[in-house]
């Protein structure tokens, strides 16, 4: 086989300029020297080692990106890392402390709200920034608020009741405390 | 998909930022909310030089009433803003029926009123908004100010009339002469699919007398039409059937669409045609329903 | 004792949380694009931006000087390797880089080898490709025609774009058939080409070790065995030296079974440049070139009687299957298993003619959700029975209660030869029919007329063949379509479970241990599962068509029954008494006539490896290849009910009832979530997904801007039921259900707007129902058929 294959001399790299950026993710405040290019999304990913930022599409419909940018949700394809500069950025990550999941976490599992779990981190931090708005939503109010992710498995009837079943927990949690 | 390589600046004043632009001899582009400036970018159908990032710059968030009753929209208010806006639901309700209908609710949390503007494209839901409502696109430069009547802003398809070295800073939605009545359609066929066709009406009611008819439609025509003139129709009359019909087929008559995988022309114009007298008659039934109680 | 509850233990029934949501939920899934390997490189591919183009020259030259570029492959180097064409599962060639021409918009052409992908990209950028453009062929009819170009030059003797002529049936019985019948009715329909699109892209990291030889490929596959022999195959390398992972899977719907030609290329650069190659194509990319499903036109008749029976059915398919014949599908069926249609209808004779050609489109007619062509036959079945109840002036839901097999007909054999197996047919159309009030809906349909309102109803019977093999049958590319499964239980009772199969988030972690638990008794939270690694799981023909739970799933239960019967004997032993007077209940060996004196599994597996019988093996671990008598069959009745908005032609669903029977539950929460994913694929077909071509063979429907899927704001409601009927050869009763709802779907769907704008005269509005094409209908009174137009400037 060896001698079908040779052997390729690497091309030289070369600097190029980049931007240090601090941003403060899942609480925890990060700097990193990123090009202006970068994506927000492939910063979390490949220089956080955050993976669990999914990137599904190129056309900022799909959603499966979505983080929470100031507590706010967004598509973190449709941002530049630099961007991120001085901001707080929240990932799937930070949902769960060290032993309890989020009611959001818990949620979908226990109605069944994912299948592959592709868009289910993009559809969690939706629906955390929703609940936060808004804790006692209606079907109709979840099913507009995600109707910036998409899912190709759930036919998203699962999804909704899951944003329900924490919608319902959260409320008895601040009952509670 | 991937952008290419591009210089990037975060000004933190406007002056910083125009100067900018105006040293880039329109190899450089402003970003706001970014979120058709990104897409464009990883798709490369966009490759500016240089992204002037002027989120940084403070005060341009805001969406206030001044006491005249004119609207004012910062270059940073985001379409979310809007959408959750408290104030403008009973006094521009053409504005407010736009405000969820534009992308999906995750995009309108990051994009802009002011830069969906600037963008121009055929199909955006705030210049038809803009232009229905009289509105202005106040202009900042290296020489300072100026004011363009939102009918002007668009030149084209992606092309605005904005200059090299000019940001648009705030838009402007002048106060109603009476009522602000009207509403604004969209055929989508999802949530963040483009507009098959839409129609932005805004009315200004003395009584059951308009006073001021104002009217645009997006997707069905190279660039966003200003159909003012053709619902203009119906100033000073009143809104009966005969008026709104009128009105309604003046309006589809001004649209210029074309048949594509979204539907042919004459469906276009018709949806044009039964968009505007949906808007028409619940307002006319609205007043109904005001003039009883 | 109190036996064991098997609800409590996670078995059959249960409606166990996911196993594997307790990774997803914490964004701590392993897919693809989330390894990083060190020293690892990124590709990316440069695409033809035409559909039918002689290639002049290739200039690679500034991609090379493109710093962090490490290596620039095109059709040429791989020509070098004997790598420019691979072959395809249906034993077509598929080209790797072009080399004399491009034959589809998208196909790949060159790819470079950076140390990031975006420098990956810039160097693509500055490739230089010389195109002489041809005339494009965009669908079969123009692919037929005389002086149309030949667009596989390439292949000796192949002198037309015609791929294969094909038939099934009894052309003479059917022919009389047709001349004995009262009426005949007949319905010509066009399946537009869709995409899979899970939501994950596909994508490999190759990872070559030269010290070793050893070949690693992480990569999206639902199949990845096939693809170890078949890489072995292609690039020449020893099987045992090849292993391929499939890691988490983002969705795969039938999209993740051929093997890309990304895959092969990352490949070739990982063993040039001996570093690990990464490649993750877009959203864009899968869309324009990977594996789509449908795109067929499908000409049909059926004889009727005046009484309402059918006497017999003829159907002619056209197929488009783009530039290579790449459907993954067995070998014997070359439009899959299009004869399935009619499968739950009692029908004398049918006839079924099928051509398939070549066109300037990318390959694939994958099994999009579907077992081989059984969407579109299931989507023909029903629009033809909904036009043929029209013509006889019968009611939709009589009609086919006139036809539909009886529950004491089983097993049956269909027109075209198929044996289906159980089921109740009838029953599960009434509950349906109950369920949205369908006596009363004809008066609420002219009641809403009055009002100006549009209601209509749609009806969807079928079963459907899930599960090939057996292997007498079925076997793609020559290998059998059986399954596997290896379990190993250990000392303390704890078990490891692996299988042939791959799910793509079916949830095999949590229902295979499921099975396990029921034939064993050990809780199936102490069962892990593992699959998609060919070093570790036994071979296997993976996830597609509905396939796992009728094979690698029974085989699941007939490696436990192995085991049981080991332990069986072990509990002879530590019972003291003969294996003959042993009796079982769930996890546990009792001594007949003394149910107190028993040991549990948990026993049997310390005993297996600290206290074994003589003349017995140490261990408790075993393998079982399953080869199925027959596919599986289940039944599912849809009726969705809709109101279309006459000044406008937009449609809403009122109301979806699903009665789906799939045997026995495994899991019935995992089935619902089939049940209702497949659901909105059909609702997403019958309404806006699709893609089309321009004259010049532009791809509409490249990107999620065009290419439309719906959202939780359009995607309606569901109202699920159940009725059980186990498959009466399946180990534990089980049939296949992943599929069925995108199945029969799209029919309920359709024939309910049809049903709310037929009394226009309309016969048949053609997928998808956009409003403005529903409007066209309803203005004209006319059929709206074949793609929606694009512009052609």
């Amino acid at each position: 086989m060896s001698s079908l294959y040779d052997v390729i001399p690497p091309a030289p790299p070369k600097g190029v300029p980049t931007r240090r950026t601090t941003m403060n993710v899942n609480g925890t405040s990060q700097t990193m020297e990123v090009e202006p290019r970068l994506l927000l999304a492939d910063a979390l990913r490949q220089a956080l080692g955050l993976t669990g930022t999914h990137k599904g599409c190129d056309t900022s419909n799909c959603g499966a990106c979505t983080v929470l940018f100031d507590g706010r949700p967004a598509k973190s394809c449709t941002m530049l890392a630099v961007q991120a500069d001085g901001h707080n950025v929240e990932t799937v990550e930070g949902l769960a402390n060290a032993s309890e999941l989020h009611p959001i976490q818990e949620g979908f599992k226990q109605e069944h709200g994912l299948q592959c779990g592709y868009c289910t981190p993009g559809m969690m931090m939706t629906a955390k920034a929703l609940l936060e708005r808004n804790p006692n939503p209606t079907e109709d109010e979840v099913r507009w608020a995600l109707s910036g992710n998409l899912c190709r498995c759930t036919g998203y009837q699962n999804i909704v009741k899951s944003v329900l079943w924490a919608a319902n927990k959260m409320r008895e949690q601040d009952q509670e405390a | 998909m991937y952008p290419s390589r591009f210089d990037y600046d975060a000004p933190s004043t406007l002056e910083e930022a125009i100067a900018i632009l105006d040293q880039g001899g329109g190899e450089a582009k402003v970003m706001a909310g970014g979120q058709s400036l990104i897409p464009m970018l990883r798709l490369r159908f966009a490759s500016p030089e240089r992204v002037v990032d002027i989120n940084g710059i403070p005060d341009l968030e805001y969406h206030r009433i001044d006491p005249d009753g004119t609207l004012r929209i910062g270059a940073l208010c985001r379409h979310e803003d809007l959408e959750l806006s408290t104030i403008i639901g009973d006094t521009f309700p053409t504005l407010a029926g736009a405000a969820h209908l534009v992308s999906d609710p995750i995009i309108r949390t990051r994009g802009t009123f002011v830069g969906s503007l600037c963008h121009a494209d055929p199909q955006g839901d705030w210049s038809a908004t803009m232009i229905a409502l009289g509105g202005k696109i106040i202009v900042q430069g290296p020489n300072g100010r100026r004011e363009i009547e939102a009918k002007d802003f668009v030149l084209g398809p992606f092309v605005s009339a904005l200059a090299f070295n000019e940001i648009a800073v705030e838009a402007i939605v002048p106060p109603a002469k009476g009522k602000a009545l009207g509403g604004y359609l969209k055929l989508e066929r999802r949530v963040g699919d483009f507009a098959t066709a839409s129609v932005a009406v805004a009315l200004d009611m003395d009584g059951d007398t308009v006073t001021r008819a104002g009217c645009a439609m997006a997707g069905v025509g190279g660039r966003t039409i200003d159909a003012n003139e053709a619902i203009s129709v119906l100033q000073g009359k009143t809104l009966s059937s005969e008026n709104i019909d009128s009105a309604a087929a003046a309006v589809a008559a001004a649209s210029d669409p074309r048949t594509d995988h979204r539907g042919s022309a004459d469906y276009k114009r018709h949806i044009v045609e039964t968009f505007v007298k949906r808007v028409l008659v619940s307002v006319a039934k609205s007043e109904k329903k005001e003039a009883v109680a | 004792m109190a036996p064991l509850d098997e609800l409590k233990i996670g078995g059959m029934g249960a409606s166990r949380r996911r196993v594997e949501d307790n990774r997803f939920i914490r964004g701590k899934g392993n897919y693809v694009d989330d390894i990083v390997l060190p020293a690892m490189l990124h590709m990316q591919i440069l695409r033809s931006p035409v559909a039918h183009a002689k290639i002049k020259s290739i200039d690679t030259s500034a991609a090379w000087e493109v710093p962090g570029v490490r290596l620039v492959l095109t059709g040429e180097t791989m020509a070098a390797r004997n790598l420019a064409w691979m072959p395809t599962l249906s034993y077509d060639t598929q080209a790797v880089l072009a080399t004399d021409k491009v034959r589809f918009q998208g196909q790949e052409v060159a790819a470079v080898i950076a140390d990031d992908p975006y420098i990956a990209q810039d160097a693509c950028d500055k490739i230089v490709v010389e195109y002489e453009q041809l005339p494009a062929i965009v669908n079969p009819i123009q692919a037929q025609k005389a002086d149309a170009p030949l667009i596989r030059d390439d292949k000796e003797n192949q002198a037309t774009n015609k791929i294969f002529d094909w038939e099934i049936g009894d052309k003479t019985a059917t022919d009389q058939a047709f001349a004995d019948a009262d009426v005949v009715s007949k319905l010509d329909l066009h399946y537009p080409r869709s995409h899979p699109s899970p939501l994950e892209n596909c994508g490999s990291i190759a990872d070559y070790d030269r010290a070793t030889g050893k070949l690693t490929v992480y990569m999206t596959s639902q199949a990845p065995h096939i693809v170890r022999a078949a890489v072995a195959m292609v690039a020449e390398l020893p099987e045992h030296m090849v292993r391929i992972v499939s890691p988490d899977l983002g969705g795969g719907f039938g999209n993740k079974v051929p093997i890309y030609p990304g895959y092969v290329v990352s490949i070739l650069a990982s063993i040039l440049t001996e570093r690990p190659v990464k490649w993750i194509e877009s959203n864009s990319e899968n869309l324009i070139s990977t594996g789509f499903g449908r795109d067929v036109y499908l000409e049909g008749e059926l004889a009727l009687r005046k009484d309402g029976k059918i006497l017999g059915m003829r159907m002619k398919t056209i197929s488009d299957h783009g530039a290579f014949y790449a459907d993954a599908q067995p070998t014997k069926f070359k439009i899959g298993l299009m004869h399935s249609t009619f499968a739950c209808y009692d029908i004398p004779t049918a006839h079924l003619v099928s051509e398939g050609f070549y066109t300037n489109k990318a390959p694939g007619g994958v099994a999009y959700r579907c077992s081989f062509r059984v969407t579109e036959a299931m989507f023909f079945q029903e629009r033809m029975v909904h036009a043929a109840a029209n013509d006889l002036g019968m009611d939709q839901a009589e009609f086919r209660k006139v036809n539909l097999v009886g529950d004491d007909m089983f097993p049956y054999r269909t027109a075209f030869g198929f044996l289906t197996d159980s089921g109740q047919y009838q029953k599960c159309l009434d509950v349906g029919l109950k369920a949205i009030g369908y006596d009363t809906f004809k008066q609420e349909q002219e009641e809403a007329r009055k009002r100006g309102k549009l209601l209509g109803i749609g009806i969807s019977t079928m079963t459907e063949p899930l599960g090939a093999g057996n292997s007498r049958e079925y076997d793609i590319i020559g290998i059998k379509m059986f399954d596997s499964a290896e379990l190993r239980v250990h000392m303390t009772g704890k078990a490891l479970l692996r299988t042939g199969a791959k799910s793509q988030g079916q949830g095999h972690e949590t229902t295979w241990s499921q099975i396990v638990a029921h034939e064993l008794g050990i809780p199936a939270d102490d069962i892990v599962v593992e699959e998609g690694d060919t070093d570790s799981a036994p071979f296997g023909m993976g996830t597609y068509a509905s396939r796992s739970t009728p094979v690698a799933g029974a085989a699941v239960a007939m490696v436990s029954r192995k085991i049981r019967a080991k332990a069986r004997k072990i509990a002879a032993h530590l019972l003291e008494v003969s294996e003959e007077d042993i009796e079982w209940e769930l996890g546990r060996f009792y001594v007949r006539g003394n149910e107190e004196r028993g040991v549990t599994i948990q026993d049997c597996a310390l005993a297996a490896y600290s206290n074994i019988p003589d003349g017995l093996e140490p261990g408790l671990e075993n393998t079982a290849y399953y080869d199925p008598p027959n596919l599986t069959w289940p039944f599912a009745a849809y009726l969705c009910k809709v109101e279309v908005d006459a000044e406008s032609g937009v449609w809403d669903v009122l109301n979806f009832v699903a009665v789906d029977d799939c045997g026995v539950r495994i899991n019935p929460m995992i089935v619902e979530g089939q049940v209702m994913g497949g659901l909105t694929e059909a609702y997403a077909m019958a309404n806006m997904q699709y893609i089309t071509f321009d004259e010049e063979g532009n791809c509409i429907g490249a990107n999620y801007m065009d290419y439309l899927l719906p959202t939780a704001w359009e995607t309606p409601g569901f109202e699920l039921h159940e009725v059980v009927t186990p498959c009466p050869h399946h180990p534990i009763g089980a049939k296949g259900v992943g599929e069925c709802a995108t199945v029969a779907g799209p029919a309920a769907f359709v024939n309910a707007v049809m049903s709310a704008i037929e009394h226009t005269g309309v016969r048949n509005v053609d997928m998808p129902l956009m409003p403005n094409r529903v409007y066209e209908a309803l203005k004209t009174g006319k059929d709206v058929s074949g793609m929606p137009p694009v512009l052609s400037d």
